[in-house]
């Protein structure tokens, strides 16, 4: 029962960073149909800038985690405009090369100014701490990913369900043309969006550098997590990126902790299945299901 | 959609002999010709040649087939883990197992070709890196046969045609491997000219079309993909043997990254960018290696943006750009 708890939870914790990265990637790939494999490399800076703030220049934590969110979105917004927005007409392989590009670039620039070897994951004296939730002793800092993630979904649920620019976010993903033709700038909606995706990016790696460790290498590495989560949840679907992550997240934790003979296998095993079965993800959204 | 025009006119038979055609001699006698020249550098050029393979084979799959692939890798792994595992445990004749890992890697295109090849887009993208992924962790956890993370090792290979040994200096390797890239070469040709090939052009341009007409588009889909992936298993089959050990980096995704980054350098859909493509990496990886192995990254990935954004055929079509422009015709004259 303790196992199976554990498990839960952090399973939960990992599936939230997973989904603070994801969730601005499903709904940029959703809303321009762009195969983007260089959302990684967000997170990556993100969580670079982060870790160099803490530890070179002594700035606080959460401080230093919403520095690298903007930071990561300020990056993100300059990608779209000159690299991205050509790319939107091109076909697929296209896409691919050139975020795959991005990538490399983005490696090689932190190498060259942070150095090959892995960073220490930040986490501050307050949270690096064992907290008695009843049947154990368990690391702050996961409890506090789970409540920052759990707090995070419910921000962009608000944005996407509740806000003027949500339901317009809605209808450009459910139907592009027709949005534009009633008068929607999609092309500016696309701008805000990526900006807000490379944010979340930046803070999810900055904030979940405990779970996801920083390496040079990180963008490519975890990049097929945070595609999985995309194409599991339904491109462009936020419920679907949550679910997915989540569900995600308690799998392969699940399957580390008990089968650790299969490791990932079981994970990927399952990925499989279910796109076989459902191409268009879970929950995917009107346009395509 | 890319123009039809960038294959040679369908019109033009392939039998009648134009001054052009020499063209095709070059590669070989330059591959030859640094045979005698490069001593020393006979495992850089076997090491190219092993990549041109696999990114011929990417070029018959993505190129020529249209099916968008992330897990190329799969197949070159599969390859290297096969051959390495034949000579090791069964037989180490290199032709035989070169055989062997080739039908391995061929059937498990077919079969995972059957399975995935009925979706698009994404979809098709994230089956074969889910794929590739799925090889990644089997080979990690069966350390057993495959050596786990340190590596298959203590690979020996009998000498070709029980003739030639594989030397220190990778002479024989280097002849070896080019004479396995000539008949797998040879065979793309002709595969792409067929009336096959020409049939994956359409399913490329237009598949709802191509099944009016009556196209079994998923069959021929398939059997691009096992064939495509029969000719990968071959190149990393040739890696086991000549450098006698397989790692599990021949199932990255940043193999199947590297390869398509390749082709596209190149130029896709015409054989020979593979050739370019692969080429150039290699070196600016060797050069620019030397320096600092971030120093390639950078560059190869500068190189590819400004490539898809500036200039789309690859290096190749930079060529052809300015050889029409040299002979005084555009390539929209060409194109009416």
């Amino acid at each position: 029962m303790t196992q199976f708890l554990t498990i839960l939870l952090d399973g939960t914790s990992y599936g939230m960073v997973l989904f603070i990265i994801s969730v601005g990637l499903t709904v940029t790939m959703g809303l321009m149909r762009v195969v983007n494999l260089a959302h990684g490399a967000f997170a990556m800076i993100g969580g670079y800038i982060a870790t160099v703030l803490v530890l070179k220049l002594g700035v606080p934590f959460l401080l230093a985690t919403v520095l690298a969110a903007i930071a990561a979105g300020i990056l993100g917004g300059l990608a779209e405009i000159t690299v991205y927005r050509p790319l939107y007409r091109k076909g697929e392989l296209p896409q691919v090369l050139l975020t795959i590009g991005l990538c490399f670039v983005a490696i090689a620039a932190l190498t060259f100014f942070v150095g090959p070897t892995p960073l220490p994951a930040i986490v501050p004296a307050w949270l690096d701490q064992m907290v008695d939730i009843g049947f154990r002793l368990y690391p702050a800092y996961r409890l506090f990913l789970i409540v920052v993630g759990g707090l995070l979904a419910f921000i962009v649920w608000l944005i996407i369900e509740r806000s003027l620019f949500g339901a317009r976010l809605r209808a450009a993903v459910d139907d592009p043309q027709m949005a534009r033709s009633v008068g929607m700038d999609v092309s500016r909606m696309f701008t805000i969006t990526f900006v807000g995706g490379c944010a979340l990016a930046g803070f999810g790696g900055a904030v979940g550098a405990g779970v996801l460790p920083l390496e040079p290498f990180y963008a490519l590495r975890y990049l097929v997590y945070f595609l999985i989560v995309v194409a599991v949840g339904g491109m462009g679907s936020f419920r679907g990126s949550l679910v997915a992550a989540l569900a995600i997240g308690i799998i392969d934790t699940a399957g580390r902790y008990t089968v650790p003979q299969f490791g990932g296998f079981l994970l990927y095993l399952l990925v499989f299945a279910l796109l076989l079965w459902r191409p268009n993800g879970l929950l995917p959204p009107k346009s395509v299901a | 959609m890319t123009p039809i025009t960038q294959n040679p006119p369908a019109a033009v038979p392939a039998q009648s002999f134009r001054p052009s055609m020499l063209w095709h001699a070059l590669p070989w006698a330059l591959a030859i010709g640094i045979y005698f020249i490069a001593d020393g550098y006979h495992g850089l050029g076997t090491n190219i040649m092993i990549w041109i393979l696999f990114a011929v084979s990417l070029d018959l799959a993505l190129g020529y087939g249209g099916i968008i692939t992330l897990g190329h890798a799969a197949f070159f792994g599969a390859g290297a883990y096969c051959a390495g595992i034949f000579a090791i445990h069964v037989n180490n004749d290199p032709l035989l197992g070169l055989l062997v890992a080739t039908l391995f890697a061929g059937l498990l295109g077919f079969i995972t070709g059957m399975l995935i090849l009925h979706t698009r887009g994404e979809t098709l993208l994230m089956l074969t890196l889910a794929i590739a992924a799925l090889l990644y962790e089997a080979a990690n956890h069966a350390r057993w046969l495959t050596g786990g993370d340190d590596g298959l090792s203590g690979i020996r290979v009998a000498p070709v045609l029980g003739l030639f040994r594989f030397d220190l200096w990778g002479k024989t390797a280097y002849l070896y491997t080019l004479s396995v890239l000539f008949v797998w070469f040879v065979i793309a040709f002709f595969v792409v000219r067929s009336p096959f090939g020409r049939s994956l052009d359409g399913i490329r341009q237009n598949a709802k079309r191509m099944r009016a007409i009556g196209t079994p588009v998923w069959w021929r889909l398939v059997a691009m993909y096992a064939l495509s992936a029969a000719m990968a298993g071959t190149a990393g089959a040739l890696m086991a043997q000549t450098t006698r050990i397989v790692g599990l980096s021949s199932l990255e995704l940043l193999t199947s990254g590297v390869v398509a980054v390749m082709l596209v350098l190149g130029g896709e859909r015409r054989l020979y960018g593979a050739f370019i493509g692969a080429t150039i990496y290699v070196i600016v990886q060797d050069l620019a290696g030397a320096i600092s192995p971030f120093i390639w990254m950078f560059v190869i990935g500068f190189l590819l943006i400004v490539i898809v954004l500036f200039f789309e055929g690859g290096l190749m079509g930079i060529i052809d750009d300015v050889v029409n422009r040299l002979k005084g015709r555009g390539r929209k004259d060409q194109r009416s």
